[in-house]
């Protein structure tokens, strides 16, 4: 199934729920983050979808006070056809329903994302951090970022300001 | 929370323990010998790949990537380089493609045989081990002849490799094929078909398909499971769908479909598949200049791209996001062994606490890739 019938397939069963943006390119969808849970649950039973693959979740920070972007890369092994679905969250107040239940991987990625973004999944039944200690300061990921300066009394070396590129 | 179960008991393994391939620690809790429930902590080796790579440029993530699954660096590098060659549309000449793959698949016997030699280890069989590091000590030498380096190559770089293949290759190359296809039977004779071992492995953490699918386990993991899925033939990246090789899948040897024993046994068939097609590689190569297409500037346009490659641990994924500036706005590796390290709990459950890391060994992580 190519990527425009997928689109009006999720269109059809959750009209609005798409959101048009022409920096859109491939096989990528932005949706509306209120109806994921629902969405990804279409997403992997409808006989016509199948996406039975969750094959990672991206953080994305766009920079600039922009928007924070979850970003999940689904594919059928069944059907062969991929979706990349992008949901844009709000900076202050990162939050997406979890679809850790759904795609069991989806426990430790999203777990991946939040340690790093600080992109809270409503729902997870165990969101801690996964790759830095649980009493790391900050999302290290976040264009941002300020390194805390010092951790259990050591300090924290600092990486020199260089020039930019160019 | 506050009942008092009086049998249970929280038992640590690591994180400096030889049977966790390197510094993770399990938090493992059981009822008598019988495990209940593991909760792994990982982030002992995490180097911030990621963090790194928003502040070089496209070329210098290369190096770092060969330190995140440091038994298969080319593999690490081929799908770096697979994935920008996408994001900028270039096309390789045929030369480097052919040494590209030869590279890659003889990375995958080399990491088979150490995966596969010290899953031996962990199950008490000592002697196979050092047999299978000698004949990895033979490949590491035909890397190291051709680009000096034996463990960390940054050997595939954006739209060409580091060095051309030396004058000799073929010849030492098929040398050491010859050499090395024998020996697959005797691996056999020394492990595969010990009574001990195979009583050890089979029937034991059976890892059914559908759970594998749900975990997002990959690679062989999940054709011992009996799924025939390798991105190699589904999803045809470089030039693998020009060479004639079969996809082997698990097949219930000794025990139940996706057990330990078949997770181990189809590494092993693996590894002749690999020799196959690097034989055809050999015999095919064409001749031509390898840089001549490496662009002199790594500017991507504006956009992102996720590609997967399959490395000897499974489906290795780059996500890349580009705002066409020389530094990578993201890059994000999906690392197989982080999705297989994840369902450890679940196949894990009900088996003795000696098992556990047998099960843990047959599920080949490697601790660098996980923890990036």
């Amino acid at each position: 199934m190519n990527h425009s019938e997928i689109q009006s397939l999720i269109e059809e069963k959750f009209p609005n729920s798409l959101i048009a943006n022409e920096n859109l390119q491939g096989n990528q969808l932005e949706i509306d983050g209120q109806f994921w849970k629902d969405i990804a649950t279409f997403l992997k039973n409808d006989p016509k979808l199948l996406f039975d693959q969750l094959e990672c979740i991206t953080g994305i920070d766009t920079g600039d006070d922009g928007p924070l972007q979850s970003r999940y890369n689904l594919h059928s092994m069944e059907l062969r056809h991929k979706i990349e679905v992008i949901i844009s969250l709000d900076r202050d107040n990162p939050t997406v329903e979890s679809i850790e239940q759904i795609w069991r991987i989806g426990d430790w990625f999203e777990r991946e994302t939040y340690d790093m973004f600080g992109i809270v999944y409503e729902g997870h039944r165990d969101l801690r951090r996964i790759l830095c200690p649980d009493d790391w300061e900050g999302w290290p990921l976040r264009k941002d970022y300020e390194l805390q300066e010092t951790y259990h009394g050591i300090m924290v070396p600092k990486v020199k300001e260089e020039e930019g590129w160019e | 929370m506050g009942v008092i179960q009086g049998d249970q008991m929280v038992l640590n393994i690591g994180p400096q323990h030889p049977s966790t391939h390197g510094v993770l620690r399990l938090e493992v809790m059981t009822d008598g010998e019988i495990v209940s429930k593991i909760t792994p902590h990982l982030g002992y080796l995490h180097r911030c790949f990621e963090k790194h790579s928003e502040n070089v440029t496209y070329e210098q993530v290369i190096p770092y990537t060969d330190r995140c699954d440091y038994l298969a660096s080319m593999n690490s590098n081929f799908g770096y380089v697979v994935a920008m060659e996408e994001l900028m549309d270039i096309k390789v000449c045929e030369r480097v493609e052919y040494v590209r793959v030869i590279m890659a698949e003889l990375n995958r016997i080399a990491s088979h045989l150490l995966g596969v030699g010290a899953y031996g280890l962990d199950v008490g069989a000592f002697t196979p081990f050092v047999h299978m590091l000698r004949d990895r000590e033979r490949i590491l030498d035909i890397f190291e002849y051709t680009c000096g380096a034996r463990l960390l190559y940054n050997y595939m770089w954006v739209g060409g490799v580091s060095h051309d293949l030396p004058k000799d290759f073929k010849k030492i190359c098929f040398k050491f094929l010859d050499y090395f296809e024998p020996k697959i039977d005797e691996y056999n004779q020394l492990l595969t078909y010990n009574k001990i071992f195979v009583e050890r492995t089979a029937d034991v953490g059976v890892l059914p398909a559908d759970v594998a699918i749900s975990y997002g386990v990959s690679g062989t993991n999940l054709r011992a499971s009996g799924v025939k899925w390798d991105v190699r033939k589904e999803e045809p990246y470089s030039i693998y769908d020009r060479f004639n090789f079969d996809i082997p899948i698990g097949e219930a040897k000794f025990g139940t479909l996706g057990d330990c024993f078949d997770r181990y046994w189809v590494r092993i068939l693996e590894m002749k598949e690999s020799i196959k097609i690097v034989r055809q590689a050999l015999k095919e190569i064409p001749e031509g200049d390898i840089f001549e297409t490496m662009p002199k500037k790594i500017r991507p346009p504006k956009g992102s791209i996720y590609r997967r490659t399959e490395s000897p641990r499974g489906d290795l994924g780059y996500y890349i996001e580009s705002d066409g500036s020389p530094v990578p706005t993201r890059v994000k590796m999906r690392s197989p062994a982080f999705t297989a390290l994840s369902c450890l709990d679940e196949i894990s459950q009900g088996w003795m606490m000696s098992d556990v890391l047998c099960i843990l060994g047959s599920l080949d992580i490697v601790l660098g890739e996980i923890d990036r």
